[in-house]
């Protein structure tokens, strides 16, 4: 439901990278979303030309890369795949894990038009 | 299809379409998108801990019983800390005044149409709202199983409700706020015995799967069944906020679980 906010905070981030470079327009972006995020991709992906529409950003893809969730088990120690509501240890069912990826809300990398 | 508008870009021809060619760099950034609001709740909480303050997230399903257990809370606890409590709703001054009619200042802010509340709009709060002389600040979020959970306000504790009459696998249906907390509260026991459907020790069950270690309290506001353990709870917080141990907000890990 706040997806296009964090746009608007996304492409803060691409215009201050792109002024930094002296850039004259950007071909992309990336973004990592994790599955914990309490993110939508999708509607990350509809709002972000509304965000960017305007700017230095305005016509440039997002590209989202996808993350896997994983967690490590405190018991065993094993780093298995996990589910979002389903965090339990994949190789001794323990419950006492902590989530290694899968919470990630970040700003990858810029590709800028520089020439 | 046309070459301006990205139509042309599919699923198979991306990767393609976005080599770096010449005349383009690429510069990598790996910044969290919530970087502006995480650097204003790190500046609320370090406020909050310069003025001794407990500050307590209370998050939940809208009519989940928040203002109830505030209230419950205030009558319990008035004697012993001075509390002081933000309220967020989409409209209406309603909680602050429910609040204030228990004898404690409260602070309401009206969101609009945003879904939950942000370290911007509590330090907006604040500085209309002076923490001077109180210990606990609860800020009562929107009313929303999800958004809140995104949004760090600075505070030391998540606190999420979820009431009998919701059903018992929210916290499968909503991770990321469940996971969160530091606590959950399972309010509105009294009504149990009509809700035949509702397993407590199921919804407990759906937390744990969440690789949660948060305590599970089950109480009722209105009868006060369970609330000694929640004040319990409260009491071990504030004791660690006084001795001046330092919080971070890790969802990962449980926060102080015992004080």
């Amino acid at each position: 439901m706040h997806e296009l906010s964090l746009c608007q905070a996304l492409v803060d981030q691409v215009k201050e990278v792109a002024m930094r470079h002296g850039a004259r327009g950007v071909v992309q972006v990336k973004v990592k979303i994790g599955p914990l995020a309490g993110v939508e991709p999708t509607l990350m992906e509809s709002a972000y030309p509304f965000a960017a529409a305007g700017t230095i950003a305005e016509g440039s893809a997002m590209m989202l890369e996808p993350g896997p969730l994983t967690v490590r088990c405190l018991e065993c120690g094993a780093v298995t795949e996990a589910q979002p509501n389903r965090l339990l240890c994949g190789a001794c069912g323990a419950y006492r894990t902590q989530v290694e990826s899968g919470e990630e809300l970040m700003l990858l990398s810029v590709e800028l038009f520089t020439a | 299809m046309c070459d301006t508008c990205g139509c042309n870009v599919t699923p198979g021809n991306r990767n393609l379409a976005y080599t770096p060619v010449n005349g383009t760099t690429a510069v990598s950034v790996l910044k969290s998108l919530l970087t502006h609001n995480n650097t204003q709740a790190e500046h609320n909480r370090r406020h909050f801990e310069q003025h001794g303050v407990l500050a307590i997230n209370l998050m939940s399903s809208p009519g989940a019983g928040k203002t109830a257990l505030l209230e419950a809370t205030i009558e319990a606890l008035g004697k012993e800390c001075r509390i002081s409590v933000i309220e967020g709703d989409l409209e209406t001054e309603n909680d602050a005044e429910r609040i204030r009619a228990k004898g404690v200042p409260a602070f309401q802010i009206t969101t609009g149409t945003a879904c939950h509340l942000d370290a911007h709009m509590v330090h907006g709060a604040l500085q209309a709202f002076p923490l001077e002389g109180f210990d606990i600040l609860f800020i009562e979020n929107v009313g929303n199983l999800v958004c809140p959970a995104s949004f760090d306000l600075g505070q030391h504790c998540d606190v999420t409700l979820l009431s009998v009459t919701e059903g018992d696998d929210k916290p499968a249906k909503y991770p990321v706020i469940f996971r969160a907390a530091d606590v959950v509260l399972l309010t509105k026991t009294d009504l149990l015995p009509y809700l035949d459907d509702f397993n407590p020790s199921r919804a407990e069950g759906h937390l744990r799967s969440l690789a949660s270690e948060a305590p599970f309290i089950p109480l009722s506001a209105r009868r006060g069944d369970g609330i000694d353990a929640w004040l319990d709870w409260l009491r071990g917080q504030l004791k660690t906020v006084r001795r001046g141990i330092p919080f971070a907000r890790n969802q990962t890990t449980p926060v102080q679980v015992s004080g």
